[in-house]
């Protein structure tokens, strides 16, 4: 394929997951999964999962930091801009839309009647993402117990989350450190 | 120059914003004090336009944002500053992680992230959830348990999962009909 063609095949797959997620970077995850995993093979779920941790606890939006994640592993750094420009073009020609000509988008009620289905698509659509993945991620005990600490401290406290990410991390290194002091010393 | 404050405003944003488009909210608040471009009024518009539109919160925000004080150029300014800070600190991550990539505890580290990232992700997904499938306004005013519940979204949700699984086509297949159902229901 072509440099040119390579690009826009990034732009127009960004710009499909920006026009149809709704409700925030984690809404876009199931779209995500069938175009760069399953349909492209661009990045493994593994390595999603680790662009969203990252991106959970660097500056910036999380959708555009997953977008310049994958294209900037596939095409350099003109790929990170390609992705992340398809990503924000729907938005932006939509919103500048409804700012120039629609004074009371939300209000209307068919759109809160279409908003009201698609929210619970995306519940289902994110709900089955999960699982997809909580069968990668989530292997033994501690990772289960990572996952449910993380999922109450999240839901229970008002601490914002890349702080959970920060000592998630650092649980891991102690916890598989510790499984290997364990079996250096097998007396012990 | 307008376009020049926008994009250092929204640079700067994009800079220190960590966790998201709501991260983005007090940036939003902070500029309007400073710079008077568009009403406290308008970030609450601003919010509800950005939620029933598809894109990520912090660009529908800041296309928003930038158009209404600056035409179609401040949108697209307003929407570059925000975006340039990420692409920058996302290219030295992604370099920094590939020369530690087989590094020990690098792995160890992702091995603790990814299961942190899955309960983050189920976190937004209940919260999305309690908009879809339950009344909280209605259960706080009349404090009956039948008015906590929305039947037919709870219905809707179960069908449409079942029928995700057997049928597995592509997610924006789903999202298209979905907004069509709710529609048809006045959900």
């Amino acid at each position: 394929m072509s440099k040119l063609k390579e690009f826009a095949d990034l732009f127009i797959t960004f710009a499909k997951i920006g026009g149809f997620t709704f409700g925030g970077g984690y809404a876009m995850l199931p779209i995500l999964q069938r175009e760069v995993v399953e349909n492209k093979h661009w990045a493994t779920e593994e390595e999603l999962m680790d662009y969203y941790a990252i991106g959970q606890c660097t500056p910036g939006i999380i959708a555009v930091n997953t977008a310049t994640f994958i294209g900037y592993r596939k095409d350099g750094i003109p790929g990170g801009v390609v992705a992340t420009a398809g990503m924000v073009a729907p938005s932006i020609v939509i919103i500048t839309i409804i700012a120039a000509f629609i004074n009371s988008f939300s209000d209307n009620l068919i759109v809160q009647h279409a908003l009201a289905g698609v929210r619970v698509c995306v519940c289902v659509l994110v709900l089955s993402a999960i699982m997809k993945l909580a069968k990668k991620s989530l292997i033994d005990a501690a990772t289960y117990a990572i996952f449910g600490a993380v999922l109450l401290l999240s839901l229970f406290t008002g601490v914002s989350a890349f702080v959970w990410v920060i000592l998630a991390g650092v649980a891991g290194i102690v916890i598989k450190r510790l499984t290997e002091y364990r079996k250096q010393s097998p007396q012990a | 120059m307008i376009y020049f404050q926008l994009f250092w405003e929204f640079f700067k944003t994009g800079l220190f914003a960590i966790g998201g488009g709501l991260a983005t909210l007090p940036f939003l608040y902070e500029i309007q004090a400073k710079t008077g471009w568009y009403t406290i009024n308008d970030i609450s518009n601003l919010v509800a336009v950005s939620e029933s539109t598809p894109g990520p919160m912090g660009i529908n925000m800041a296309t928003y944002t930038g158009f209404t004080t600056a035409g179609i150029p401040g949108g697209l300014i307003a929407v570059g500053g925000l975006v340039l800070p990420s692409i920058i600190i996302i290219i030295l991550v992604s370099n920094i992680l590939d020369k530690f990539k087989t590094n020990k505890y690098v792995q160890y580290a992702m091995y603790g992230l990814r299961a942190a990232s899955v309960a983050l992700i189920t976190v937004a997904c209940l919260r999305v959830a309690q908009l879809a499938f339950l009344h909280m306004d209605l259960f706080q005013e009349t404090g009956l348990v039948k008015d906590l519940f929305n039947p037919v979204a709870i219905i809707f949700g179960v069908l449409l999962f079942i029928i995700y699984k057997k049928t597995d086509k592509h997610p924006i297949f789903y999202i298209i009909a979905s907004a069509v159902i709710g529609i048809a229901l006045a959900m």
